[in-house]
């Protein structure tokens, strides 16, 4: 390896400097807030965990995983995600008294960068699991909460993509019989190569009406209509019971009133591989990567518990890119003094603080250029030289 | 967020058929396409505009979403895995992805070396084979590479074989069929849906019309 600069930093780690940390910190509080308002509690994991435990359990794919070893030889991995993390904690404590559990994290996450720059290697997600309950309110309550979240952070136009992971895993079952093949077939949706779907429904051996059904998959999208139509293509109640599941959450979006940002997309296929039924994306404006994702999953039970859970995480980074357009409002001020005047300046910023408001203090002779750095602050006041004379 | 469609086109032989293509789908595009050296292009009365990359780069844009449409071949996609939808093969500019090499010559035992300007396309097709080969990469005039003994095969886009032939090269096996296919990035795919899938429709009729014999083409 050549010998590496000073400045450099290992491949998609980077720093935040304080205006994006400023801008960072008050979507993540208002976010936050939110959660709280909602009744999420917010918890806390290790930064490190088990390659074997968390690490296997996570959907993230191993080559992306940062690992290292322990004293003992145990290999750990940086957390991937903070949802296996949390399923841990819940299985093994939370969960003892069967009740529902609301759970909120803010957290930094680690995935290798496999290919060019563009995509970072740690970013924060902030998001929140509400475990061991299965009901179809709480998979609406997290989407409505995921709504409310991005609306209050002023975020000007988003959508957000349902689907089911159990009605194209039913139709294609139902239509192809063995598992080996409905692989196959899910492997093009995933991969969204929807030509590659095409061809290879087309060179199965099946009635035309089969394939039809097959090939209306991908048209799946859009509002409640799409219920409708996906009624139409199922047989022998296969596939029904994710039907019943969307209808009912359609009804529960209706009633919090969000039903104007939510579209039906029933061939989203996560490459989260733990989700078990509805499972959703939160696209935004501007920004090429979805900003959140979510959706039920059944991942405790790998920790031991029986019990599902339903969640979602936001790409805070995700968020700070769409949010590009939205300043800061600069409420700097800054009180330049001079040692006479010294004792009077510090009482102002006291007083100023006192009041919740920012004030720098800063000595006189320790700036050399006094009109640049005056540009960064909003306000300023002299307190300079003899008392009385500004 | 505004509605226009940004489209990602490949430099050269692909951007001429696909700029037809759009034109017979109905798409009114200013004359001076055709012989433009700039790299953006608007057609404001469509509601596009285009940005013109080489060809290897167009899934890069759209799965980055700087661009929500692309026009990029088959091998690009192969060879690349971006993050995109691949909604609608266009059948245009057809060839393949073939190996290549000297007549009647084995590949090295200890160390088969291939040469190619895909090699990760060129490692999961050896690798498949059950054969680990050493890749080496090239970014053009990949039939020097057994002329004068860098490789042993090379990986290739074949379209007519006259490039193969008359450097005295052979094709060995095909690997896969090529052509060109319109991508979209995934949040552009949920956000402007009406855009897109009237676009989609309109180029399907276009490539059904065609004379395509391909059953898929009728069930979009």
């Amino acid at each position: 390896m050549s010998r590496l600069f000073m400045f450099e930093k290992p491949l998609g780690m980077r720093d935040t400097l304080p205006e994006l940390y400023e801008k960072k910190h008050q979507i993540r509080s208002v976010i936050a807030e939110t959660m709280k308002l909602w009744g999420y509690q917010f918890i806390e994991t290790p930064t490190l965990e088990y390659y074997e435990t968390v690490g296997a359990a996570s959907a993230i794919a191993d080559q992306q995983l940062f690992k290292l070893l322990d004293k003992e030889g145990n290999t750990l991995v940086l957390r991937p995600d903070m949802t296996a993390p949390i399923a841990r904690v819940a299985a093994s404590k939370l969960l003892s008294e069967d009740l529902p559990v609301r759970l909120a994290y803010s957290a930094n996450v680690f995935r290798a960068q496999q290919r060019e720059g563009g995509r970072p290697a740690e970013f924060e997600q902030i998001g929140v699991e509400c475990l061991n309950e299965d009901t179809v309110s709480c998979d609406g309550e997290t989407i409505a909460l995921l709504i409310s979240s991005l609306k209050k952070v002023g975020l000007p136009q988003f959508q957000v993509s349902i689907g089911h992971v159990g009605f194209a895993q039913e139709l294609f079952m139902q239509i192809l019989g063995t598992n080996g093949r409905a692989t196959a077939l899910r492997k093009f949706l995933y991969e969204k190569n929807y030509v590659g779907y095409r061809e290879h429904v087309n060179s199965l051996q099946l009635s035309s009406i089969d394939k039809q059904r097959l090939l209306q998959l991908l048209q799946l999208r859009g509002g409640e209509e799409v219920i409708g139509k996906a009624l139409d293509i199922i047989e022998n109640g296969k596939g029904k019971q994710a039907i019943i599941e969307l209808q009912e959450l359609w009804d529960v979006i209706k009633d919090y009133g969000i039903e104007e940002m939510v579209k039906f997309d029933l061939s989203i296929v996560s490459h989260m591989s733990y989700y078990s039924g509805i499972l959703f994306e939160a696209y935004a404006g501007n920004v090429g990567f979805p900003i959140g994702n979510g959706g039920r999953y059944s991942l405790i039970e790998k920790f031991g518990r029986k019990a599902t859970a339903t969640g979602f995480a936001v790409r805070l980074d995700m968020l700070l890119e769409a949010l590009k357009e939205v300043q800061l409002e600069n409420t700097a001020h800054c009180i330049f003094f001079s040692g006479e005047r010294r004792k009077e300046a510090f009482q102002l910023a006291e007083k100023m603080h006192g009041q919740g408001k920012l004030a720098v203090l800063q000595d006189i002779t320790g700036v050399k250029n006094l009109d640049a750095f005056t540009k960064r602050f909003n306000d300023t006041t002299f307190l300079i030289g003899g008392s009385g004379n500004e | 967020m505004n509605n226009n469609l940004t489209i990602a086109m490949p430099k050269g032989r692909i951007f001429e058929e696909a700029l037809e293509l759009l034109r017979k789908a109905g798409y009114k595009l200013p004359p001076e396409f055709d012989d433009s050296r700039k790299l953006i292009i608007e057609a404001a009365a469509e509601g596009l505009r285009f940005i013109l990359a080489k060809p290897m780069d167009v899934a890069t844009y759209v799965e980055h979403g700087v661009a929500d449409v692309g026009i990029a071949g088959k091998d690009v996609l192969l060879e690349e895995e971006r993050d995109v939808y691949e909604l609608l093969d266009l059948k245009i500019s057809p060839c393949y992805l073939a190996v290549a090499g000297l007549p009647n010559t084995q590949m090295n035992e200890v160390a088969p070396r291939v040469a190619s300007k895909y090699p990760n396309v060129a490692e999961a097709y050896f690798r498949a084979q059950g054969e680990q080969v050493e890749i080496i990469k090239l970014n053009g005039s990949i039939e020097l590479a057994p002329l004068i003994g860098l490789s042993d095969r090379i990986v290739d886009i074949v379209s007519s074989g006259r490039t193969l032939k008359e450097n005295g090269l052979v094709e060995y096996e095909r690997i896969v069929d090529v052509t060109s296919r319109l991508i979209v990035n995934p949040v552009s795919y949920r956000l402007k849906d009406t855009r897109i899938d009237e676009l989609v429709t309109r180029l399907h009729e276009v490539v059904a019309e065609g004379g395509s014999s391909d059953e898929n083409s009728k069930n979009i």
